[in-house]
């Protein structure tokens, strides 16, 4: 099963809990798909073996063959070649790789060339098969990075994919394609209204999901509410504890300082194996 | 000579916008004669490339300048490519500003201003 965890609103605790059920299954792959900052290497501690850049397609012109048609402009969908004055302008951070220009353009004036855009990593510890993308500083394109590391997707055994915060494109690669996705949020008016949004996006993806309700004694019962009336399962609920956040302060899982919670993961894996298999 | 301003709204006496991608309207004014057209603002819902779009209809229009609250990076490129001139960091009224550049009350940008 490969389980993705999300949130729409960043912060709620998503590395948490993808970290805390890695360590707590064992014999267990992370995927750390939250490339513009990967954390979850914090707490899991990996000897990566390898490493690997990650690339995209991005468009030049041979001046000599270019007649100023204008047709790459028109076929871009994101404004990133433009002709202006007989001249082809390139704006590869534009660039989403797609090939369009260079299929279209009449003259075969155009070429790609690779531009580099991040990296993935993959490393172990105690069981654990770690993978994580990294996006180099200053790009913005993260789903080609996100789409490698699922590429390395060890079918044989259960997976975690740590997903990216927000509900466009980064997520959905993040997410789609996963058998469950937990929903990781806050009991605060922001938490409530991310959630409401990540669920709408889960729910087009038609991927069964479930609420973990985090610093879930702070704030009020506004998640609760919402969950009972649209009836989304709550699978856990983390309290506000000093101890916890003491123990991320040091770059440790949950379990590592309090063991109790050790259980609470499996059994919060065992939920999400019952409801994906009523589900399907 | 006609220039382009970037306007919250379609007459004279709309505030200038700062963003000159993300504008709702263009008013372009002919310093020649005194008239001016409103124009809307395609490339306010792009999803992408905003300043690159914006400045190729910009250069299309036979701008000679544009003046703006802030220009970008891309913007910059496009229109300079076009070799039209740029002026940013205007405020108030889009008549002030134009008061205010027939006056050559504004400096010429030789980079963009914002990232």
């Amino acid at each position: 099963m490969i389980i993705s965890v999300a949130s729409g609103k960043g912060g709620t605790g998503k590395t948490t809990v993808a970290v805390n059920l890695a360590l707590s299954l064992g014999d267990i792959q992370l995927l750390d798909c939250d490339v513009e900052e990967p954390n979850c290497h914090i707490f899991i501690k990996p000897a990566f073996h390898e490493k690997k850049a990650v690339f995209i397609p991005v468009p030049e012109v041979y001046k000599d063959k270019c007649t100023a048609c204008g047709v790459c402009q028109e076929v871009c969908e994101f404004n990133a070649i433009t002709v202006v004055n007989k001249e082809v302008l390139i704006f590869p951070e534009l660039c989403h790789g797609c090939g369009s220009c260079t299929f279209f353009c009449p003259e075969k004036a155009i070429y790609e060339k690779d531009k580099e855009i991040g990296i993935v990593e993959s490393g172990a510890r105690n069981g654990i098969k770690f993978v994580h993308g990294k996006l180099n500083i200053g790009m913005m394109m993260s789903p080609p990075v996100i789409r490698e590391v699922k590429k390395h997707i060890d079918k044989k055994i259960d997976v975690i994919i740590d997903a990216p915060p927000g509900t466009s494109c980064p997520l959905i690669t993040a997410i789609k394609d996963t058998d469950f996705v937990i929903l990781v949020t806050e009991p605060t008016p922001f938490g409530l209204n991310d959630l409401t949004l990540a669920v709408e996006v889960v729910r087009k993806l038609d991927i069964p999901s479930g609420v973990i309700i985090n610093r879930s004694d702070l704030g009020d019962s506004r998640i609760d509410k919402y969950c009972e009336k649209e009836n989304i399962p709550v699978l856990m609920r983390i309290p506000f504890d000093r101890r916890i956040a003491e123990a991320y302060s040091r770059g440790e899982a949950i379990i590592e300082s309090l063991p109790e919670y050790r259980s609470k993961f499996r059994r919060l894996y065992e939920e999400t194996e019952k409801i994906k298999s009523s589900t399907t | 000579m006609k220039i382009a301003i970037s306007s919250s709204g379609d007459n004279l006496q709309s505030e200038v916008d700062s963003r000159f991608a993300r504008c709702p309207y263009y008013i372009i004014y002919d310093t020649d004669n005194g008239s001016f057209e409103a124009i809307k603002n395609e490339s306010l819902i792009a999803r992408g490339g905003a300043g690159v779009q914006a400045s190729r209809n910009i250069v299309e229009m036979g701008v000679k300048a544009v003046i703006s609250g802030n220009i970008g990076p891309n913007a910059f490129r496009v229109l300079s490519a076009a070799a039209i001139r740029i002026y940013s960091g205007a405020t108030g009224s889009v008549n002030d500003v134009i008061e205010r550049f027939k006056n050559r009350g504004y400096e010429n940008n030789s980079n963009p201003d914002v990232e």
